[in-house]
């Protein structure tokens, strides 16, 4: 196992230096290498129980993403952050019902669509001009996809098996990228909807776009950190190891999932518009895009489900993986590649992740040491119990 | 003494397959009543249906006088009647406290959301884990300990609700004879602290040392009820075990 998991940890920088060659290209590619590891490392530095470290960690990553745009100001480079803050706060967010209750929802590109058409149609409609002000209906574009996920919810929860669950929310998707073809007196087709751009000078464009989306991921995260620190979010934890024990003992089962199903839309729903507004122009096939998806269940995967830490981690290797791969490869196809790689190391080696691979590791050392203390103390047996470890 | 849970009617049909048949009896105040009878007699799926796991097809189920059979399984623990299941069950990746603290009194999802444990809620936690012997693994997944263990956890964590009524489904299952004796004597002092008992054992020697009542069931009904001694006299129970 150990050796397995070491194995596993050098694939993946494997991969990592294999992009480092594409990387070198330009010194502001290099800059995100050195941003994502940073923030990698603080993150894993901040998983730890002692709170001081954490808040300081979580500190010192925000600041770092502060501060970014302003040492590595290249489009290129606020651009690939841009992306990744986005798909911090998507993976986030999906994990607050994926992760945390184990329903798999792959139907949340969903609402990524519902609130890119929502700022394309109101602001359209509205005739709003480009500018700060479409930040605010960017929001506007959360609430209307936790409308949306109420009936949503509603429904794919009806039958409580999972595996009906993850069948309903492929299906969300693909009705949902089906009305946008055909809703033609909305959507406009095939043919997409524009978004009015702000007349912002060039340097300066990428700049309120990348604060947006880095304040969207803190938030987004600060939720699920409040969700999974909350009585609520120990319910979903239950729900997810045990459904019926749960309901044994007092969660009302339904009410948590569809709540949890509910609050994760509106977050992706803002990343929708966010990513609406910064590329101008939407199709039903770039917003209701299976891509999206399979983005957010690797991302979640690679770093840990269930965890706060891993679709941070996550989202931040592969969304730059993925962006540099389609800048430098051109449109063939190799971030396909990666991915299908990556999702075959992982579910091979860590099939819990990064985050839960390091954290049990260190968590055993620990809790192996104070059962021992306690023994010694109490004057028990040494107990084997803590080092079983059937996982 | 009066029936502070009564069955009546019960019916649950499966399928072709007719699980419960009309099952009536009942549970009275403070005492420790066993449900026996030979596999596939139906005690499991009376459980689920006096626990709302499974909604029976007739009959009601009343819980000091108030009908539960169409309440969902958090409602009716919410009602004070707890229970454990058959296979022992944690939630594996928490740890052992957090198992305990999942079971602390609940509210609404939006309180839910804006609240975290209490300490209070906490020190009961320990307290329990303390009472059951494993206050020492607090920390440690719960999908790590010991069969016997996962059992003493499964008890502390129904306990932290304040049950009135434990249903336990075989809590002697698969442990060895000293664990078995601890439950015994666990469950009998619980029952002095005044919880009343419904449970579900193979263990002859283990029913008829803690029980005051036994209930028979034989393909979907009860066939008799009386006292430990009664039921062992019963010429229809030793039919059904030995299947005349």
């Amino acid at each position: 196992m150990k050796s397995f998991n070491l194995l596993a940890v050098s694939l993946i920088a494997l991969v990592l230096a294999l992009l480092l060659p594409l990387l070198a290209l330009g010194t502001s590619a290099l800059g995100v290498v050195v941003f994502v590891l940073l923030l990698g490392v603080s993150f894993l530095a901040a998983y730890r129980d002692e709170r001081r470290r954490t808040w300081l960690s979580a500190l010192i990553a925000v600041a770092a993403a502060v501060a970014y745009p302003f040492v590595f100001s290249s489009t290129q480079a606020t651009t690939i952050v841009f992306f990744a803050l986005l798909y911090v706060a998507i993976a986030s967010s999906w994990n607050i019902i994926g992760g945390f209750t184990g329903y798999i929802s792959l139907g949340h590109a969903a609402f990524f669509g519902l609130g890119a058409y929502t700022i394309a149609l109101v602001a359209d409609r509205l005739n709003l001009p480009g500018g700060y002000g479409l930040f605010a209906v960017a929001l506007l574009g959360g609430v209307v996809a936790g409308i949306f996920a109420v009936p949503m919810g509603f429904i794919a929860l009806r039958l409580r098996t999972i595996h009906s669950f993850v069948i309903v929310t492929i299906a969300y998707l693909f009705m949902y990228q089906l009305l946008g073809y055909n809703l033609q007196g909305i959507t406009n087709g095939s043919s997409g909807l524009g978004v009015p751009q702000p007349n912002w000078s060039g340097a300066f464009f990428n700049t309120p776009f990348y604060f947006a989306a880095l304040a969207l991921a803190v938030l987004t995260v600060a939720l699920a950190y409040w969700i999974r620190h909350s009585r609520f979010g120990l319910g979903l934890l239950a729900i997810r190891d045990d459904e019926d024990k749960a309901a044994g003992v007092g969660v009302d089962t339904w009410k948590h999932k569809f709540a949890a199903y509910v609050i994760s839309a509106v977050p992706v729903g803002i990343a929708g518009a966010l990513y609406a507004y910064f590329s101008s122009y939407i199709y039903p096939q770039t917003v209701f895009d299976p891509m999206i998806d399979l983005t957010i269940v690797l991302s979640a995967f690679l770093g840990g489900m269930g965890t706060l830490l891993g679709p941070i981690l996550g989202a931040m290797i592969l969304q730059p993986a993925q962006q540099l791969l389609t800048y430098y490869t051109g449109a063939a196809g190799w971030d396909l590649v990666l991915f299908g790689v990556l999702f075959l190391v992982v579910i091979l080696l860590m099939p819990s992740g990064i985050v839960p691979t390091v954290v049990e590791r260190m968590r055993r050392v620990r809790v192996l040491e104070a059962v021992r203390k306690a023994d010694e103390t109490e004057g028990v047996e040494p107990n084997t119990a803590a080092g079983g470890g059937a996982r | 003494m009066s029936a502070v849970l009564a069955v009546e009617g019960v019916r649950k049909r499966f399928g072709g397959l007719e699980a419960l048949s009309g099952c009536s009896f009942s549970v009275e105040e403070g005492s420790i009543t066993s449900l026996i009878g030979p596999n596939g007699s139906g005690k499991t799926t009376l459980f689920n249906a006096v626990t709302g796991f499974v909604t029976p097809d007739e009959g009601e189920v009343h819980l000091r006088g108030e009908p539960i059979q169409r309440l969902t399984p958090d409602r009716i623990y919410a009602r004070g009647l707890g229970r454990t299941f058959q296979q022992v069950r944690v939630f594996a990746r928490l740890s052992v406290l957090e198992n305990v603290l999942v079971a602390t009194s609940r509210s609404s999802v939006a309180q839910g959301l804006l609240q975290r444990t209490k300490q209070s809620e906490r020190d009961r936690a320990m307290e329990l884990l303390r009472y059951v012997n494993i206050a020492r693994l607090a920390d440690v997944p719960a999908g790590s300990l010991s069969f016997g263990q996962k059992k003493l956890l499964e008890i502390a964590t129904i306990l932290v609700g304040e049950p009135k009524i434990l249903l336990l489904d075989e809590p002697a299952g698969g442990v060895n004879p000293t664990m078995t004796g601890q439950i015994g004597e666990k469950i009998r002092e619980l029952n002095g602290q005044g919880i009343t008992f419904l449970v579900v054992e193979h263990n002859m020697e283990f029913v008829m040392g803690i029980s005051h009542r036994v209930v028979v069931m034989a393909r979907g009904k009860v066939i008799a009820e009386g006292s430990p001694d009664e039921v062992r006299k019963d010429p229809k129970v030793l039919e059904a075990y030995l299947g005349a």
